[in-house]
């Protein structure tokens, strides 16, 4: 998939978004939006009280000013650099909006009155139900359904993909969308949103961040991080009664440090922007997906409905193999099958073609001299073929050709016939070419499975994840692709309805399923799945059903999807996991260096040999404040995915996120203590 | 530390690893209704209760029903127990004609006893009379037990159950919980006990010569002392053996004596130090395996039993540790092992049972919400002081109360679950339950309920007069004496740094509201976590599903509750336990 989706060229380093991210990080320190955040909101109180006593203290000539100076100017960071990490999140998908805002520039529209005549409106004034028509060269105006005609549509703007699409009425192509533009030929559209509604807006309003809501987990996880603060709160509230009681009364600074190095502020400043880049990497994918809620979803599904054609299988099926008929030379079978194929269109017509090149370099030949009369492929008699001198070539389905050989008395040999039934078996699909109604021989067509498959069947296998082929083929033929793919089990002969009724099934049985589709007919099984992607390509109901969009059309990229939800999921609890752990250490830094000035021997206490309770306590500050910059490129781009079961995940994880957040702050507490100290600011 | 001393802890898990699964089973027929060898005595004594109250046995109860149900029946309880005490002179059973108790102190203990704290601000053989302690707080020890063991079979009903509305039915919970596990259990207990030689009788005090008599200072006539001679003792008597057993079982806790196990005749021989011990853990330790029953994953409850002994472990090691290595100060006296002497901190410890017996048993009363003591956890050394306190900061969850440790422990299940679930990509997920918004708001506010009960009243008291009055050693030993007792209370243990006064109107007032705040204010949002668990649809486990089972959840959980349990109360302790720790290795004591 080569797609240069605009947003992509967005990045970390890029100046523009930097420079808004850092002017957005003071916006954002209005009150009223840091309450959303509660951990981060206590650090603002702590942050504005230090910054008060700061200048009572300077004013009444008391306290040590340059220390608390830097206290506050610490905090004041810490609460900056948590605004950072969201803006910077914000800044990548308001790139991107930037982007689509210029596809949604006002166009004129060419409506069809009811007369049949057309005015000009500016596009903005069209509403759900208008009937306009687009020529080559002019802009769609908006969301709609193709109901006449046919034309080739750059979509660009929309999906990154140069390529032109076909967009025709009726079937499952059906849908355009606003601010792409039509290149060739006059369609007649149905708008199908109104102002506002489209889906360009919509799209806006998801990447920028604008509609984001939090979702059941963020939600969750904001509630632990909440009480986690309150207890710390509570725990230094509480502690100046004890250190009152024990002779050694606390200073604001040391007490506000302690609260803010204690509670998570590490997880609680970076939880936004984790959320914000989940739904940018879908974006950077090309996936829109409708709401956070459903990414999360997909980080929990157990089963993976996957069509086999397009998804497992590329597309169509190629001719593989000749197996020629007793008292017929394989070439000589090639050479009718490629004779009979030349009108073929189709792409397994073409790969006849191609096969009998590649294996007998048989090349395409001057017909013309014998006459040739091509038959086309009809549905009736489900066969093709040509007419020429004195042969009659077709080629076509067992049955089909049975049915045309009989006329002539003719019958299949039982060899023939045993080919025709082990190459079914096999999961390939049996043509038979027959000469002035003798039999050559069988072409088999084979269904390609995309290379990677197995493997990645393999790591979902691994991950917990159930896949299941879905197929309109024989329970034969889809069991040996079944087989050949590596999938978990197939539906065969499946009709959409079929697909709803296994979809609720699994669902009764407590699992989420993901699904993708395209077509109209698809659109309940999309609306019922917890999962469901739509293809960009499809119709305007499934794109309507499903909760997100796959702008590339590509079925495969569910797999992604879900490898995309678990991240999400794993980065906040490794993040969370890390926060907390961090907290030993922090403690080891500050309750010393609050109390060995009255007891010398709590000192024992200071194991990482900090030089001075102030460079303790702000070496513990520095360290959590910039602890939370540090995390922010993890944050982005979200923490390494591996296919794992979720036991060696978690042991994985633990080791990493935990053990390694025990240890990571004593020594960079450490190291901040060393540099400040160098540097003589305290 | 010896190496006798740990066999004999071992030996003591050991036993007790044997015991979790027949009782635990035992737990999971009675009240899955399984049937049982009892059945045919119980059933038509539990039929005819139920008549007699007009329960309805089939009819299940939702998770607010249930918690009417047992607060009522508490509050009911609560108020009999107050009414018995502030009466008692007027009551049969008086021989020793003992006073009505004051209302502050009847208020206390009134809580106290329906809490399942058990703990005691008064002297027991002085201030409560025989009916007071048979009718009130034995009544008491055993239903305060019976609704801590209902509460937590409907919390593992809810985590087990799918779609359900209901947990279960309190009134048949409590009654089955009577019935079929402790009166048997208490019987078998109390002759074990008896056969030790734990006094039963209804005698008044018995008078003793003494065989040395003595010569004490007694104050003279105005302002002087004058030498009196002893020749005569009082022995307190009482039926000591059917307390005793339901103060273990029951994680009570509360003494017949004020000396409590120390005492002789509560506690006589190793034997019985040792049953009482294992009576303690007995049914808690059963519970985890009844966890696993009834939820399909016997795997679960060892691990959940795992990480409560590898937190047990930890604690014996660092009491033990600690006693063993005697007191600093004290120069020129042999503190070591050898055959004659147990060596370490003798300070306040029964001769019988030594340093180990002594961790041992402090540990395990603490880790339970038992309370009892057999020697004077006041003069622990400052660490091994500590150790008791973080036992009870953690939440009474290593191994813990009857039932309250279980359902305890599955609030720290739950947010390990949470915190870590993340970590393998899926909404977290509980034996087939997602953990939602709801249930997190719910085990947050139940941890922080009793963080919260400890943190303000111990920091309430340490700074105001009446709270500072009650403290007997300065520095960080008085800060200590309030913090446990705040903690004690919290964590419904009932044990105390015993210097602490605390039969005043302050602390009795504070101290049981701590208790009332500690056992209803944590538990009602455990239940509701259970009735939205039960009503959740059961998501089928694959191996993306978080493991609850095996080591590494043990481990994680073990951390949770150590970082989310004990940081809390790090600063406080740093002040207290650990300073005084410092302080006396450097040679100063309080």
């Amino acid at each position: 998939m080569t797609t240069t989706n605009p947003a992509k060229c967005s990045s970390l380093s890029d100046p523009k978004i930097l420079r808004n991210a850092i002017r957005d990080s003071f916006w954002k320190l209005n009150p009223s939006l840091m309450v959303k955040n509660p951990v981060m909101f206590v650090v603002e109180v702590g942050a504005v009280i230090t910054l008060v006593v700061l200048v009572l203290d300077l004013l009444a000539h008391r306290g040590n000013f340059w220390f608390g100076l830097q206290i506050t100017l610490w905090l004041w960071f810490t609460v900056l650099f948590a605004n950072f990490a969201e803006a910077m999140a914000e800044g990548r998908g308001k790139a991107q909006a930037e982007t689509l805002r210029k596809a949604r520039a006002e166009t004129k529209a060419r409506k069809l009155r009811a007369d049949g005549t057309t005015e000009i409106v500016a596009s903005s004034k069209l509403r759900s139900g208008d009937l306009v028509l687009v020529a080559a060269g002019e802009f769609v105006p908006g969301d709609g359904e193709v109901i006449e005609g046919v034309a080739s549509v750059d979509e660009s703007a929309i999906t990154g993909e140069s390529a032109p699409v076909i967009r025709e009425s009726g079937g499952d192509r059906s849908a355009v969308t606003g601010g792409t533009r039509v290149l060739s030929d006059e369609i007649k559209v149905r708008i199908t949103s109104n102002p506002g509604e489209t889906f360009l807006d919509r799209m806006i309003g998801l990447v920028e961040g604008a509609s984001r809501q939090k979702t059941p987990n963020e939600i969750a996880l904001n509630i632990l991080l909440a009480g986690l603060t309150v207890i710390f709160l509570l725990a230094v509230v509480t502690l100046q009664p004890f250190a009152i009681y024990s002779g050694a009364p606390q200073n604001v600074f040391a007490l506000i440090s302690l609260l803010v190095c204690l509670i998570p502020t590490t997880i609680g400043g970076l939880l936004s922007a984790i959320g914000i880049a989940g739904m940018d990497r879908l974006i950077q994918r090309n996936v829109i997906a409708m709401s956070g809620r459903a990414v999360e979803a997909a980080g929990d599904v157990d089963v993976l409905l996957l069509d086999k054609t397009g998804t497992i299988t590329l597309g169509n099926r190629e001719a593989t193999a000749f197996h020629a008929a007793p008292g017929v030379t394989e070439a000589e079978l090639a050479n009718a099958a490629q004779l009979a194929s030349f009108s073929d269109e189709t792409p397994e017509g073409r790969s006849i073609v191609v096969l009998a090149k590649e294996k007998y370099g048989l090349r395409g030949r001057e017909l013309a001299p014998h006459n040739p009369t091509f038959i086309p492929f009809s549905a009736q008699t489900r066969m093709s073929g040509v007419d020429m001198d004195d042969r009659q070539i077709r080629k076509g389905a067992p049955e089909a050709i049975k049915k045309y050989i009989a006329e002539k008395g003719q019958q299949v040999s039982p060899e023939v016939q045993e080919t025709v039934e082990r190459v079914s078996k096999n999961g390939g699909t049996p043509l038979l070419v027959s000469v002035n109604f003798r039999v050559y021989g069988t072409i088999e067509l084979t269904d390609i499975v995309k290379g990677g498959m197995r493997e990645r069947f393999d790591h979902l296998r691994a991950m917990g994840i159930r896949t299941m082929m879905i197929t309109g083929d024989n329970p034969l033929t889809a069991a040996a692709i079944a087989r050949q793919a590596g999938v978990d089990d197939f539906l065969a002969e499946a009709k959409p309805e079929d697909k709803m009724a296994l979809i609720k099934h699994e669902q009764a049985k407590g699992k989420l399923v993901a699904m993708t589709g395209d077509g109209t007919n698809d659109a309940p099984a999309l609306a019922q799945a917890d999962v469901g992607v739509a293809m960009n390509s499809g119709t305007q109901a499934a794109k309507e059903a499903g909760n997100m969009v796959d702008l590339d059309s590509n079925p495969t990229k569910l797999i992604e999807i879900v490898e995309i939800g678990k991240q999400l999921l794993i980065t906040r609890g490794s993040l969370t996991t890390f926060s907390v752990a961090n907290d030993v250490a922090k403690y080891f830094a500050i309750i010393p260096a609050m109390f060995a000035g009255t007891f010398p021997l709590l000192g024992m206490l200071n194991i990482m040999k900090l030089r001075t309770p102030e460079s303790a306590i702000l070496s513990a500050v520095i360290f959590n404040a910039l602890i939370i910059i540090a995390l922010i490129p993890l944050a982005l781009r979200g923490v390494r995915y591996r296919p794992l079961g979720a036991a060696h995940l978690l042991r994985r994880n633990l080791f990493i996120y935990g053990l390694g957040g025990v240890i990571a702050p004593f020594l960079g507490i450490k190291l901040v203590d060393i540099l400040i100290t160098w540097m003589h600011l305290a | 530390m010896t190496s006798n001393g740990w066999l004999q802890i071992l030996f003591y898990l050991g036993v007790l690893s044997l015991l979790t699964k027949p009782l635990g089973i035992f737990l999971y027929r009675v009240f899955e209704r399984k049937g049982t060898f009892l059945d045919p005595i119980l059933r038509p004594i539990e039929r005819l209760i139920y008549r007699a109250c007009g329960v309805d046995e089939s009819k299940e109860m939702d998770w607010k029903d249930y918690g009417v149900a047992m607060l009522l029946f508490s509050g009911v309880s609560l108020l009999l127990l107050y009414l018995i005490e502030r009466v008692q002179f007027w009551l049969p059973w008086n021989p020793q004609k003992l006073a009505n108790v004051p209302s502050d102190l009847a208020w206390n203990t009134a809580v106290s006893f329906t809490t399942n704290t058990n703990w005691q601000s008064y002297v027991p053989e002085s201030t409560m009379s025989y009916f007071t302690q048979m009718a009130g707080l034995a009544y008491h020890n055993f239903a305060s037990a019976a609704v801590g063991i209902a509460l937590a079979i409907a919390v593992i009903r809810g985590v087990a159950r799918r779609e359900a509305k209901t947990i279960g039915n309190f009134w048949v919970d409590a009654t089955r919980t009577l019935l079929w596990v402790l009166l048997p259990l208490c019987i078998i207990g109390g002759l074990a006990l008896v056969s030790q030689g734990v006094v039963q009788n209804l005698e008044p005090y018995t008078q003793a010569a003494l065989v040395e008599s003595q010569t004490v200072d007694a104050p003279g006539p105005i302002g002087t002392t004058a030498k009196q001679p002893v020749t005569t003792q009082t022995i307190a008597q009482g039926p000591v053996a059917s307390q005793e057993v339901i103060k273990m079982l029951g994680t009570n806790g509360g003494g017949f004596f004020n000396a409590n196990s120390a005492h002789p005749f509560e506690n006589p021989t190793p034997l019985s130090n040792f049953l009482e011990m294992l009576m303690i853990f007995a049914i808690p330790s059963a519970l985890t395996y009844t966890l696993g029953r009834m939820t399909g994953s016997a795997r679960h409850g060892w691990a959940v039993w795992g990480a409560m002994a590898v937190l047990f472990l930890a604690a014996v090691f660092v009491t033990y540790n600690a006693e063993s290595r005697g007191n600093p100060l004290l120069q020129g006296v042999d503190q070591t092992p050898s055959n004659i002497q147990s060596g370490g901190n003798m300070e306040g410890k029964e001769v019988r049972f030594g340093i180990a017996n002594s961790s041992l048993f402090t540990t395990v009363t603490t880790d339970a919400s038992c309370g009892a003591v057999n020697n004077a956890h006041d003069s622990l050394t400052p660490i091994a002081g500590m150790m008791p306190m973080i036992n009870i900061m953690l939440g009474e969850i290593v191994f813990g109360g009857v039932g309250s440790g279980l359902y305890g422990m599955i609030v720290f299940v739950i947010l390990s679950v949470f915190i870590a679930g993340l970590m393998v990509g899926r909404t977290p997920e509980y034996l087939g339950k997602k953990i939602e918004a709801f249930d997190v708001k719910m085990a947050v506010l139940s941890i922080l309920v009793s963080s919260l009960t400890i943190l303000i009243f111990s920091a309430m008291a340490i700074v105001s007069k009446p709270g500072l009055a009650g403290i007997s050693n300065p520095g960080p030993h008085g800060l200590s004496q309030i913090l446990y007792a705040y903690t004690s209370a919290t964590g419904n243990n009932g044990s105390a740094f015993a210097g602490l006064n605390a039969n005043t109107p302050w602390y009795n007032s504070t101290l049981g509201l701590a208790m009332l705040f500690g056992r209803f204010l944590t538990v009602i949002p455990i239940l509701a976590i259970a009735g939205n668990l039960a009503s959740k649809k059961h998501v089928p486990e694959s191996l993306g599903t978080f493991p609850v089972t095996g080591p590494p959840f043990t481990v994680l959980l073990v951390c949770v509750i150590l970082i989310v349990g004990a940081l809390t109360f790090f600063p406080s302790l740093s002040l207290g336990p650990i300073l005084e720790h410092l302080l006396m290795h450097a040679g100063t004591t309080f």
